[in-house]
């Protein structure tokens, strides 16, 4: 019983986790709260679900489809909303980031309409796999496997690449990063990119998890994944994917245990905890106070 | 005297009414977390939660014990301040974003609560008998508003307002010049909350029917909107602001369906040719004394960082 809420609760949490990493990477580098990141992994989801409903791909292809439809888009809206705010008070970043989640929503219930639309049941054919008490779908297998082979990707980006290597410097400092002939734009583009198409890979997994995709997905799903990055310390990597795992746990636990209907506030109780504790997150940077 | 009022109320176009009391209620709201946001530099996401204590508070008192409404306001607006206080406490020593987040997962934890308790009716939310009064609701939203402007313009100016600010550009300085840090962040949050529950009070007693799920995230962001566009820690800038996005809406309203989606499209457009609202950086007393002529134009204007 444990055994089995414990896996629903990575395969939920995974998709938290790959939401979160796009807060953290975006926060790490430019300090902003990219409060529409939930909205691309809302657009992710739809995407997909066109790509397979109607162009008629696999999930995998479908997924690549969505993720680079994502990238695009990300790298416009940076463009568009918050470059021009780069030099202006952060909070007027936030607005811009505000006005773009709530342009992108109501794009997508103009486009879309209000109900929630489904993926085809061809699209993954899930079966079930018994480990001891536990039973675990395919579809748990397939979106445990595929977070953590896209957040092992990330790992090599950032780790091992030039561009990985130019991203720290910039989170690191941005203005040194430029003097050292970083071409710090480019860095920003490049992460709000990778940021998106993993939330897009989120979305499309969300999608066929719950079999629903719908215009307001964005909105809860964005909030907990932007409280899994503070939890785990907003601005670092592991710290995203710690977070997003231990609140989908907490979750699915705290549903299992009878408090379903308080769910939204588990999440948060749990956040606003740990805050309490250590105010920087589990794995966030002391902040060194200069005078 | 209520018949007057009345008779004037009533000669308004019901439909222009509706669009001042919201504005009204907006700048209610708006100038509470300009204290918070503006004035006092300290984030919060969670505006609207403290605007639904007040508006659940004040129903219930009408429901239950018939307060006077006045009174009844005044109790609302002081149990929202205790409310504010008691979850500021041990949030305010967050700095930035901690802070935000911590204010947001406080909203969303009273928005649950608030739908799982039965004495606010649960998911259905609560209708509001009409309050006890001879004013009419409108005159009531607007003597408020007036209220709440001129109190936050003496705020500002006065001693506490001073040292507000010094903790919004410096919380090191301000702590060594003396500012107890944690009193007076308290004593921001206590007064913000305060007028986010007279606002909320306010708004159920109009309306007549509350609904937790009325007070979500999207409504808190909605109240920071009017504050950041308006202008950080002005209040003609807060006053501006809220008139303008809460009548917006109402303007967009012949585009129907396209309604939210220009909404937000505003929104980031206003930022980016206004990054610091319309009004920041702009002194509104000064800039009257300086057009009568009273007071000399400055060499240099105080650049006002809206962070």
């Amino acid at each position: 019983m444990l055994l089995q809420q414990l896996i629903n609760g990575i395969a939920l949490g995974s998709t938290y986790a790959l939401i979160a990493l796009g807060y953290t990477m975006v926060y790490g580098i430019i300090t902003l709260i990219n409060f529409a990141h939930g909205e691309i992994f809302m657009v992710g989801a739809f995407v997909g679900l066109l790509a397979v409903s109607v162009l008629k791909l696999n999930i995998f292809l479908a997924m690549i489809v969505a993720m680079v439809a994502c990238m695009v888009i990300g790298v416009v809206i940076e463009l568009i909303a918050y470059r021009p705010l780069r030099k202006s008070s952060r909070l007027s970043a936030l607005i811009s980031a505000i006005g773009v989640s709530i342009f992108l929503s109501s794009l997508a219930l103009m486009v879309f309409g209000a109900d929630a639309k489904a993926f085809p049941s061809t699209a993954f054919p899930v079966r079930q796999i018994k480990i001891g008490e536990a039973e675990i779908s395919s579809l748990q297998l397939l979106i445990i496997g595929i977070s953590a082979l896209l957040m092992l990707g990330l790992e090599f980006i950032v780790k091992k690449t030039k561009i990985g290597k130019a991203m720290r410097a910039t989170s690191e400092d941005y203005n040194t990063a430029a003097l050292m002939g970083i071409n710090v734009n480019r860095v920003i583009s490049f992460t709000f990119a990778l940021g998106s198409a993993l939330a897009a890979a989120g979305g499309v997994l969300v999608g066929v998890l719950f079999n629903a995709v719908s215009f307001n997905m964005g909105l809860m799903a964005g909030l907990k994944a932007f409280a899994a990055a503070v939890l785990g310390g907003i601005g670092s990597i592991p710290g995203a994917m710690l977070g997003g795992l231990m609140l989908g746990v907490t979750e699915v636990l705290g549903v299992a245990a009878g408090f379903s209907s308080y769910r939204d506030a588990i999440a948060f109780a749990i956040l606003v905890l740990v805050l309490l504790v250590k105010p920087t997150g589990l794995l966030g940077r002391k902040i060194q106070k200069k005078v | 005297m209520g018949s007057i009022l009345h008779d004037f109320t009533g000669s308004i176009d019901p439909y222009l009414l509706q669009i001042l009391v919201n504005i009204g209620i907006a700048i209610i709201l708006a100038l509470g977390l300009n204290v918070i946001t503006g004035l006092t530099g300290q984030l919060s996401l969670g505006h609207a939660a403290f605007m639904s204590v007040g508006a659940f508070a004040s129903a219930l008192l009408t429901i239950k014990t018939g307060l006077p409404f006045s009174l009844n306001l005044l109790v609302a607006g002081s149990f929202t301040a205790l409310v504010g206080m008691l979850i500021g406490y041990p949030i305010l020593r967050l700095t930035g974003d901690y802070l935000a987040i911590c204010t947001l997962g406080f909203a969303e934890i009273v928005k649950v609560i608030f739908l799982n308790l039965d004495v606010t009716n649960k998911a259905l939310g609560l209708t509001v008998p009409p309050a006890k009064t001879v004013i009419p609701m409108p005159i009531f939203v607007w003597i408020w508003a007036i209220i709440a402007i001129i109190a936050v313009t003496f705020v500002q100016n006065s001693r506490f307002g001073r040292a507000l600010k010094a903790i919004r550009e410096d919380e090191i300085a301000a702590e060594s010049m003396g500012i107890n840090l944690t009193r007076y962040k308290l004593n921001s949050f206590a007064l913000g909350t305060f007028l986010a529950g007279i606002g909320g009070a306010l708004y159920a007693h109009f309306l007549g029917y509350i609904n937790p799920s009325d007070f979500g995230f999207l409504k808190s962001v909605d109240i920071l909107s009017m504050v950041v566009l308006g202008g950080l820690g002005s209040v003609p800038g807060a006053v501006i602001g809220a008139s303008v996005l809460a009548a917006a809406p109402e303007f967009l309203r012949f585009m129907s369906q396209y309604r939210m989606l220009v909404y937000g499209a505003l929104l980031v457009f206003l930022m980016v040719f206004r990054p610091n609202g319309l009004l920041g950086g702009v002194n509104f007393v000064d800039f009257v004394l300086r057009k009568l002529g009273k007071k000399p134009y400055l060499s240099l204007r105080n650049g006002q960082e809206g962070e």
